[in-house]
């Protein structure tokens, strides 16, 4: 397993590439435990200082060192969209794997729910929902409503790799041998799925902070908690832009698209690792 | 002839669940939350000292029928349905009495007009770049272009948009930032008029384009780097078939229909990218208009631009579901 | 020079160099054979012998990482060594005077295309014909192939496979080609469409006095076909000669294997299968490459490869049990 990564990291370019970038971002996500300052707190520091020694990234109009400020905001993204992920995961995997694995009349049935959700503007709604949660919604139920929204492309992409392994030999012959459906699900296919699912993740991640990005930045999220898209969300309020202030969204900003393109990078390697076509494609041309 | 009947058929029956899905999702939002939309407008109407506690019943009796809340669970679904039918959606709050569709209606086009044309300058060049990209693979400049692309790929809508506001707005303006025309300009079939249309929507139109193309360019020369090696292409070069030929009508013909369903299924996602785009430029669509109505507590507004996005995006996705055959004969078989 | 086609001494390996490891799979080892006017030339082998190798190379079909090494490829039409051509010379004589009947007819129609329009980018620009005369032509070709003109409004995916198998056929011949390849044309289908394919392929070739090279592993179509044929094992032609020669007096023993286990009405006595597998190409045995396998391999079998030598006037043995003792028979197979 080690020398795999090793040899994707010196092969392919991708991926060293996105690793690094992730990496990068760990580190400065990690940093974040060690803030010097709380970072709820506000005019701790003075404020709209231009990045110095003092203070690598400057401060904000708030009062609040940039830099910290960005590394918890970060992982506070982080976090948020990995949650979203994982629970959206879970939907994608089992709808994914029944419907193809089952087929037949359940497996269009779900295909034609899962079509309905891909289509289905999820701004507006999400929007709706906010309106109609107002001091309720807590990140907790956003993360679930996003969950609950975000599962049906991956579904669909798991759901191609369970109907290519129902047809293979090993299936039958696990039919054969008395495993029940769900033992040959968990114990036959899970293996050959999980390099989708991981890479799906990673993008999940992807498109989860940038939803959490958007809504916090019009204000549709607890604006106390600091992330990516609320720092930015004080940044207009206090028209950063406008006064000259602007490495406090040049940091957030820049640490998320090194995020995005990192976990992408990532994910799109894997995959052609993955997948036997590309790799071999890789070969000779 | 007949073939194509029924499948103009599975497609109308997906278009009506997609809305009756959507819609009803809708309803469960607004009705299985904690909050009641009546009690926070008088909340917010009463905050400002003492009021007659008949008025606000009266007031409080008003909105439920304005909003459609009065009566049992059943019948205000009943009642939803009925008034999504007639296009009713009551008169907005924050702009009484106007009502809702009219102020829907005036920011549609601008929506309509911003998503058609950036996911139509996206997906045409996108594609055939990428096209080019996956055929003529030593070539530098494509490969340049596919770093491009991969790096403009992951990053959301609202960054993208951010980003073309900063450099467009604060680091080099030349072009206007906000707005959909010029304010002082009258409206009409002036050559002023259209042309302040055009220089307004170029930002907008390039920001949402660019949070596409990217994913159109890496998906088409993926999908060509495969074609390339399938056994009609590998045949007909081998047969010294024209190249050119060989490049639209074989490869690129083949590999346009997978991603005209590809842009079928991301319209969603386009469509939540061109309102928040809106949102940034200030831009006259159905995305200011929301959070507008967001702000302002404005129920009827927010629900009903919620319902029409729905509906707006599941017919653009008919629409392009009923173009497919003509790229893939093979469809009217199955 | 009469014969059709020369090739000498080709050699085309699959080189790739990935994530730091090199391999070079001997596809095509050393092959020297002629083809000549008028005749069909049968290549038979098992999978993975690298006859598929073979007649792409032969054909100008190579990509990378497929790579020719050595060697000449004479055509009697051209001047020159194939691979001295230049693009445009190789793209003229592409389908006019060398073109291709394909393996898994299924798939080598564009499926978002026409029949007609097929044909118009295949053959249509070769021919200095207009339009409705080229058409007139395609349609004779289509008849003698007995299928209906109607079928050139229709897209492939319309059309069974016997009659996708025929199309292809009409392609590669309506520009009257002098030399035609077939790779396995008749494999995918089955028996009585096969043979229907098979009948038609010789009458055209008969009427067109082209010659071809026919590629399939099934024996039987080559007894049928194939007016000499040649033996591929593990990417070296190993023995060559007129087919009913070859099929009914085998020499090398692999030959002798293979004939043998061709099931024969009456016959009772049970088949053994050769014990071993089809050798590793990208590290192949030392020596003769079938030792591993041979009954009566000997050490020199195992040091130095067997050239292939005229045994008898026009047939060919690469064995050092045959050659070059010609008084030695044919030897029996033990067991």
């Amino acid at each position: 397993m080690l020398k795999v990564l090793r040899d994707l990291f010196r092969h392919n370019r991708e991926f060293a590439v996105g690793s690094i970038l992730v990496l990068i971002v760990l580190g400065i996500v990690a940093a974040s435990f060690f803030s010097p300052y709380p970072p709820l707190d506000s005019y701790v520091v003075p404020p709209d200082i231009p990045p110095s020694w003092d203070h690598l990234l400057g401060t904000n109009s708030r009062g609040q060192d940039v830099f910290w400020q960005v590394a918890v905001a970060m992982r506070n993204s982080l976090l948020f969209g990995i949650s979203v992920a994982l629970i959206s995961r879970v939907i994608s995997l089992v709808v994914g794997l029944v419907s193809g694995y089952v087929g037949g009349m359940v497996d269009r049935i779900l295909m034609s729910i899962n079509d309905t959700f891909v289509v289905i503007p999820l701004f507006p709604i999400l929007t709706l929902f906010y309106f109609m949660m107002h001091d309720h919604m807590s990140w907790a139920v956003l993360a679930l409503a996003m969950a609950s929204l975000g599962w049906p492309y991956d579904a669909r992409l798991i759901r191609s790799v369970a109907l290519s392994l129902r047809n293979r030999e090993f299936t039958t012959q696990s039919i054969f041998s008395g495993m029940s459906t769900r033992q040959i699900l968990l114990e036959e296919h899970l293996p050959y799925v999980l390099p989708i699912v991981f890479s799906t993740t990673l993008n999940n991640i992807n498109w989860s902070i940038g939803l959490e990005v958007t809504l916090s930045v019009i204000g549709l999220t607890n604006i106390e908690t600091p992330t990516i898209g609320t720092m930015i969300y004080w940044a207009n309020q206090h028209t950063a832009m406008v006064a000259g202030i602007w490495w406090w969204v040049l940091a957030p900003v820049a640490i998320v698209i090194m995020t995005f393109i990192g976990l992408f990078l990532l994910s799109v390697s894997m995959n052609e690792f993955i997948d036997p076509r590309t790799r071999l494609a890789r070969m000779g041309v | 002839m007949r073939s194509y009947l029924w499948y103009f058929l599975r497609r109308l029956g997906q278009f009506v669940l997609v809305v009756f899905v959507g819609i009803n999702i809708v309803f469960f939002v607004t009705h299985a939350t904690p909050i009641d939309p009546v009690e926070q407008a008088i909340s917010s109407a009463t905050q400002f000292g003492q009021s007659d506690p008949r008025a606000v019943e009266i007031m409080r009796k008003a909105l439920r029928e304005l909003y459609g809340l009065d009566g049992t669970l059943w019948q205000q679904y009943l009642t939803f349905w009925k008034r999504l039918a007639t296009g009713d959606f009551g008169p907005s709050i924050s702009a009484f009495p106007t009502p809702v569709s009219t102020m829907i209606g005036r920011a549609l086009p601008w929506t309509v007009g911003l998503l058609s044309t950036s996911t139509l300058i996206a997906w045409c060049v996108g594609n055939f770049m990428g096209g080019l990209a996956g055929y003529y693979r030593k070539s530098r400049l494509l490969k340049a272009a596919g770093i491009v692309a991969t790096g403009l790929q992951p990053i959301p809508s609202y960054i993208m948009s951010l980003v073309v506001l900063i450099l467009f707005g604060y680091l080099w303006p030349i072009l206007p930032i906000s707005g959909g025309f010029e304010m002082n300009v009258q409206p009409g079939f002036t050559f002023a008029f259209v042309s302040s249309i055009v220089t307004h929507s170029l930002l907008p139109v390039l920001s949402l384009a660019l949070i596409t193309i990217g994913g159109w360019f890496v998906g088409m020369r993926s999908l060509v780097s495969n074609i390339v090696s399938e056994d009609y292409v590998v045949y007909a070069e081998l047969a010294g078939v024209d190249r050119h030929r060989i490049l639209t009508s074989y490869v690129m013909r083949n590999a346009l229909a997978p991603q005209l369903t590809g842009l079928a299924l991301s319209l969603g996602g386009i469509f939540n990218g061109a309102i928040i785009t809106e949102v940034v430029f200030g831009y006259p669509g159905l995305g200011t208009l929301l959070v507008r109505g967001v702000n302002s507590g404005d129920y009827s507004l927010v629900l009903g631009i919620a319902s029409i996005s729905i509906i707006a995006v599941a017919a653009a996705v008919f629409a392009i579901d009923l173009l497919y055959p003509l790229l893939d004969p093979r469809v009217k078989v199955r | 020079m009469d014969a059709a086609l020369s090739v000498k001494n080709l050699r085309a390996y699959y080189v790739t160099d990935y994530y730091g490891v090199r391999r070079e799979v001997r596809a095509v080892d050393d092959i020297t054979l002629s083809v000549e006017k008028n005749e069909i030339y049968g290549i038979a082998g098992e999978s993975s012998c690298g006859k598929s190798t073979f007649i792409k190379t032969v054909g100008a079909a190579i990509r990378p990482p497929l790579r020719v090494l050595g060697g000449s490829i004479k055509y009697s039409f051209l001047e020159r060594d194939l691979y001295d051509l230049d693009e445009r010379t190789l793209a003229d004589i592409r389908w006019k005077q060398l073109s291709f009947i394909p393996q898994g007819s299924m798939n080598v129609l564009n499926p978002v295309r026409r029949i007609r329009e097929s044909f118009q980018d295949f053959a249509f620009p070769h021919m200095r014909l207009s339009r409705s005369e080229f058409f007139d032509v395609v349609k004779q070709r289509l008849e003698r192939l007995h299928l209906s003109p109607s079928i050139l409004t229709a897209f492939p995916h319309e059309l069974s496979g016997g009659m996708r198998q025929r199309v292809a056929i009409a392609l590669a011949t309506v520009c009257r080609p002098e030399f035609i390849i077939a790779d396995e044309p008749t494999t995918a289908l089955d028996v009585v469409v096969q043979k229907d394919v098979l009948a038609l392929t010789l009458e055209t070739q008969r009427e067109m006095g082209s010659s071809m090279i026919f590629v399939t592993h099934d024996l039987t179509v080559h007894a049928n076909i194939s007016n000499r044929l040649g033996i591929m094992y593990a990417g070296r032609l190993i023995e060559e000669g007129p087919t009913g020669d070859v099929l009914r007096d085998p020499m090398h023993p692999y030959t002798q294997h293979l004939v043998a286990s061709l099931p024969q009405i009456g016959d009772l006595t049970p088949k053994t299968a050769l014990n071993g597998a089809p050798p590793n190409l990208a590290q192949p045995p030392s020596g003769c490459r079938f030792h591993p396998r041979c009954p009566l391999a000997t050490d020199i079998c195992r040091q130095t490869n067997p050239e292939l030598i005229t045994v008898v006037p026009g047939r060919r043995v690469a064995c050092y049990a045959v050659s070059p003792r010609l008084k030695l028979g044919p030897l029996q197979m033990t067991g």
